[in-house]
């Protein structure tokens, strides 16, 4: 093996380490960490959030315009804070577009879906998203259900 | 007949630190080699040749056939719950966290760790170490060092090739063979995956098992008893130290990293 041959393979292993980071990074990860600045931040409060995560996706009509950056407790109201970062081309979103929590599947992640209102001003940065609709918890609905169930069994 | 058990076990722990503290003052020694391998970058290239290059073909296809078997296993699983698209997210995570640098440092030091140690287990048994000695050849810097840092340079490269070799694979799998959407397969795997969370922290988790292996392969070699039985134990004692080394420091890294 002579040193040039030697030293090719070597150039020759290292860049491809490189384009193994950069698949890595670019085609398997999404490079959000540089994307966060971009987004304006909008913000709702739920009465539960139910199993919503930080980097859950927003969307609307089905199509993803953010994510959730942050999700926080709100002390005096006893209700969850979520606040979003969304995508700037999506800046026309009318003032009394509402938000509510779904869960894509029967088990799938949770995220929120925005449904646009009818108003003429748009939501701007920093803006509070006042309609919301909290998430379905199972356990409450199933409750309900037996509850329903044993009040119709008794008033027979 | 307890004294003497006792005198037994304090001579183990004695030889046990005795060997740390030889470990950390042989790692200094190293260390402080490296600001001079500026001037034997060609001694360097040579080690890369031999501690990377050589491992790529079994770093590639062993992370291909893992990539390949996680899409299988995982695909079968997870059709059972209708949920086959996450089969990217969950080879992805798995590969990237920690398939990908575990696998990679154990390969390693079973490939290259192993031939650090007998290379230089050998060079101290024949007295080569110190003959350089002799000419004033400091052999911690013109042996040691270069062969350091290739192996911490080529580790991470090498984890960062098995990880995407391996997703390749289980793209090939799902996508290919099992009829997984593709676009489903890899937007999930991009809304999942973060580049700092995911990605970074397991370059730093395979930055610093490169390390690890590396130490401990030089060192038992260095540190290798100079006969042919020496060098043979130094040689098994590398690759089952590394293990131990590397799967408990990623039981740390992962506690530190993702809770």
């Amino acid at each position: 093996m002579t040193t040039r041959a030697i030293e090719i393979s070597v150039g020759v292993f290292v860049a491809a380490g490189v384009a193994a980071l950069l698949m890595l990074a670019m085609k398997v990860s999404n490079l959000s960490a540089f994307g966060d600045e971009n987004g304006y931040e909008l913000t709702a409060r739920f009465d539960n959030i139910g199993g919503l995560k930080p980097r859950a996706p927003v969307r609307i009509g089905g199509v993803r315009i953010g994510h959730v950056t942050g999700i926080g407790y709100d002390s005096e109201r006893y209700q969850a804070v979520v606040s979003m970062s969304i995508d700037p081309s999506f800046d026309q979103l009318p003032q009394d577009t509402g938000a509510s929590i779904f869960t894509s599947g029967l088990l799938g992640e949770q995220y929120i879906g925005l449904e646009p209102g009818a108003e003429d001003r748009y939501l701007a940065a920093g803006d509070v998203i006042r309609q919301t609709q909290s998430a379905l918890v199972l356990e409450q609905l199933i409750g309900q259900f037996l509850f329903g169930k044993a009040s119709e069994a008794g008033a027979q | 007949m307890v004294l003497d058990t006792l005198q037994r076990f304090g001579r183990s722990g004695l030889e046990f630190f005795g060997r740390v503290g030889r470990a950390q003052l042989f790692l200094f020694q190293a260390l402080a080699g490296f600001p001079g391998l500026v001037l034997q970058l060609r001694e360097l290239l040579r080690q890369m040749y031999s501690v990377g290059v050589l491992s790529l073909a079994i770093i590639a296809i062993s992370g291909l056939t893992v990539g390949m078997v996680l899409g299988l296993q995982m695909y079968n699983t997870l059709v059972d719950f209708g949920t086959e698209e996450s089969l990217g997210p969950v080879v992805a995570l798995s590969l990237v966290r920690e398939l990908g640098p575990v696998l990679t440092a154990l390969l390693f030091s079973g490939r290259a760790g192993s031939a650090l140690t007998a290379e230089i287990g050998l060079m101290k048994a024949t007295d080569q170490l110190s003959v350089m000695e002799m000419m004033a050849v400091d052999p911690l810097k013109r042996v040691v060092a270069p062969r350091f840092m290739a192996g911490f340079l080529s580790m991470p490269l090498l984890a960062a090739i098995f990880s995407a070799v391996g997703i390749l694979g289980s793209y090939f799998v799902g996508v290919g063979l099992l009829g997984v959407d593709a676009g489903a397969f890899w937007s999930q795997m991009q809304d999942k995956v973060d580049l700092y969370d995911d990605v970074y922290n397991g370059l730093l988790k395979s930055v610093a098992f490169g390390f690890v292996a590396t130490w401990i392969a030089v060192f038992e070699g260095y540190d290798a008893v100079p006969t042919t039985e020496g060098v043979s134990r130094a040689t098994t004692r590398t690759v089952v130290h590394t293990a131990f080394a590397v799967l408990g420091l990623d039981f740390v890294l992962t506690a530190l990293m993702f809770n």
